[in-house]
């Protein structure tokens, strides 16, 4: 069958096996390479290739801990599983991506990242152990004092260190689903970046940044920063029922959009009101969980708006010394191109170290871009401007960058490649993604 | 107190996903299975995500012997039961050799059907109850491709509406469910049409909501309901000549 990520592109033929226990695993791996997949969620080709082992069977939750706020679960739990099950009753994901829709093992696999990074860390900071099981069949637990090395490399491994069966992750203990949240207007980048070093202590942030936009206004942005509200700090209403926070239900996107809906024009003018829309409701006030974390998530298969042949999304960090000069030619690249997406987002990192994880201490900038030859012609160019800053690549987003910039922005994968090819693990595990940078 | 959903044959796809979706409503589970040891998960899992009771029993739908025992065993009688077992076979094997087309046979209907007859006298002696078995479109014409399991099945379809027939002044329901292709391990790897196909979590939301609304017979996707009348109304000379 076709087989794809979120962005629908590129796209492999490949057979997917399903599953349920851990001895159908074990053979399947002893069959020959494959890629473990969960909900498909990555954007390009990590999940994808001649075989994907679903985890989409493997989905138990196993055991919950109310004193440490510990859970273990199956590879395939996804995250909305664990906050329908656990919010309720005061506990909310450590660190969540954009999207609730991703499984357990997809985000220790890409170690995920959330809006709160600077403060608290990615994914894999709040994963105790997981067990992985590797070419041999053998099942390992790996943790940071048990076979370390292995867990190091499996947080941000792209799914090519095994198939991570079952995981602990320590949850958040938060007294309801609102968020207190502050939106602030930044009229151009440097005003954007000033005002995250002026909130870096607000334990989320992010920003939706107008790629669209020109000279003075170049860069600006929406920064809105959260807090977990507090049960003093909801309204009456609200505090007798403190996580019964929802968002709307959502519309789903009945049909692939024509390329022409997506155009030069469409972005500016729907940049151009997000922002003005947004300028008009700066300060403070209470928001569900699902619209603050998820806003994506209300548009079900969002992914169509891009048209049949789908969409790329660029997202780089560039460290705090370049962030400014870096991120400058970046929009200046994309608004001359006149390319662009609806959304763009940018959000500070703090530091991070780790064996192959995205993060660094700096900024990352996403966007989406449809699949067509200007967006070609362009992301090369971004990529050279990313590396000439002494930046890096996000891989769960990546569909296309070349090995030869993947070696030059971050040698550590060289390093695991070696790694791979000494230990077996290569033969057993591939994606369409490792094999195109040779990870 | 919370309703209690005994299932029978819970190791399936789609017991799972039932056992979710009733667990999520509220109810209580009796998980039954021929290895309850395969079950251990998914009831910890139930117990996690919904805060409900979960045991998990053992029950072989070709051991009738064993149903008296098997019942004295349940802690309470349960107000709904969802009998998922079912078994396809092969057809050619079941063609060639009498014992795998009896497995077949009574796999999915002597066993299934006992069992709920069983169920059926003890919820009309208390007054009320549910009854919902899974049938299946097979049982609307016997087809070359499946005959044996068809023939089961059209069995059991039967056996159900009798029993609802008779139960119907007696406070217990009985509901057929025809799902129609579902996407689980049984079809894994066929190329099914995706418009006739539903997935396991689908059934589900479809057998809870119709058990709300007393439906008798449920076809998961109506397509289904389309597909199997024009197969049901083309006259026997000409379909027999079909290979459908």
């Amino acid at each position: 069958m076709q087989l794809m990520g979120w962005g629908r592109f590129p796209r492999t033929e490949g057979q997917v096996s399903t599953p349920r226990t851990e001895a159908e695993i074990a053979a399947l791996i002893a069959g020959g390479p494959l890629i473990a997949r969960g909900m498909g969620r990555a954007y390009g080709d990590a999940a994808i290739g001649a075989h994907a082992l679903s985890t989409a069977r493997m989905n138990h939750m196993l055991d919950f801990d109310p004193e440490t706020g510990q859970l273990v679960a199956e590879a395939g739990v996804t995250l909305k599983d664990i906050i329908a099950a656990f919010l309720p009753r005061g506990w909310f994901l450590s660190v969540t991506p954009g999207t609730q829709f991703v499984s357990l093992g997809g985000a220790i696999a890409s170690d995920v990242h959330g809006k709160n990074h600077h403060t608290e860390g990615s994914f894999g900071t709040f994963v105790d152990w997981f067990d992985l099981m590797g070419a041999d069949g053998i099942v390992r637990r790996c943790a940071r004092d048990r076979n370390a090395d292995l867990f190091h490399w499996t947080l941000g491994g792209m799914g090519l260190t095994g198939v991570i069966l079952r995981a602990a992750i320590r949850l958040k203990k938060v007294q309801s689903g609102w968020i207190r949240q502050t939106s602030i207007a930044a009229p151009n980048l440097q005003a954007a970046l000033d005002a995250f070093e002026a909130t870096y202590s607000a334990t989320y942030s992010m920003a939706w940044i107008d790629c669209a936009a020109t000279g003075d206004r170049m860069g600006r942005s929406l920064v809105m920063n959260g807090e977990h509200a507090t049960l003093d700090q909801l309204p009456p209403a609200k505090r007798a029922n403190p996580f019964a926070a929802r968002g709307h239900l959502s519309p789903r996107v009945p049909v692939d959009f024509p390329g022409i809906a997506l155009n030069r024009w469409s972005i500016r003018a729907f940049n151009e009101l997000y922002y003005h829309k947004g300028r008009l409701s700066t300060g403070t006030g209470l928001i569900g969980w699902e619209p603050f974390f998820y806003p994506l998530d209300a548009i079900r298969d969002w992914n169509r708006i891009y048209g049949r042949r789908g969409f790329m999304q660029f997202q780089c960090v560039v460290p705090l010394e370049t962030k400014a000069e870096g991120l400058t030619q970046i929009l200046r690249a994309i608004s001359a191109s006149g390319s662009g997406s609806f959304l763009a987002v940018l959000k500070r990192f703090g530091p991070q170290e780790s064996r192959l994880s995205f993060p660094m201490e700096g900024y990352t900038l996403a966007l989406d871009f449809p699949v067509n030859t200007r967006s070609l012609a362009l992301m090369p160019m971004l990529d050279a401007i990313t590396a000439g800053h002494g930046g890096r690549f996000y891989l769960a987003k990546d569909s296309r960058i070349s090995a030869e910039t993947l070696r030059r922005t971050d040698p550590r994968w060289a390093e695991f490649a070696r790694m791979r090819q000494d230990t077996g693990l290569k033969a057993a595990f591939t994606s369409a993604q490792s094999e195109r940078l040779g990870t | 107190m919370k309703p209690t959903l005994l299932i029978l044959g819970a190791t399936s796809d789609m017991a799972q996903a039932c056992a979710q979706k009733y667990a999520a409503e509220g109810y209580d589970l009796q998980l039954a299975a021929r290895d309850p040891e395969a079950l251990a998960a998914e009831a910890q899992d139930l117990r996690l995500r919904h805060r409900v009771e979960v045991s998990t029993h053992t029950f072989d739908v070709l051991d009738t012997a064993g149903f008296a025992a098997f019942l004295e065993a349940l802690h309470v009688l349960p107000d709904t039961v969802l009998c998922a077992v079912g078994f396809m076979g092969d057809q050619p094997a079941s063609q060639a050799n009498p014992e795998a087309a009896a497995v077949v046979m009574r796999s999915n209907y002597e066993g299934p059907a006992l069992i709920l007859g069983a169920l059926a006298e003890r919820m009309e002696a208390r007054g009320h109850g549910t009854i919902i078995g899974i049938s299946s479109v097979a049982g609307d014409r016997g087809r070359a491709s499946n005959y044996v399991y068809g023939s089961a099945k059209a069995g059991f379809t039967a056996f159900l509406s009798g029993l609802r027939n008779r139960l119907a002044k007696k406070g217990v329901h009985v509901m057929t469910v025809k799902p129609g292709f579902v996407a689980t391990r049984m079809t894994e790897g066929l190329p099914l049409n995706p418009r006739l196909t539903a997935q396991p979590a689908e059934v589900a939301t479809a057998i809870w909501n119709a058990q709300k609304h007393h439906r008798n017979t449920l076809y998961v996707k109506p397509i289904w309901l389309a597909v199997m009348t024009v197969i049901r109304l083309l006259p026997e000379a000409l379909f027999k000549r079909t290979s459908l």
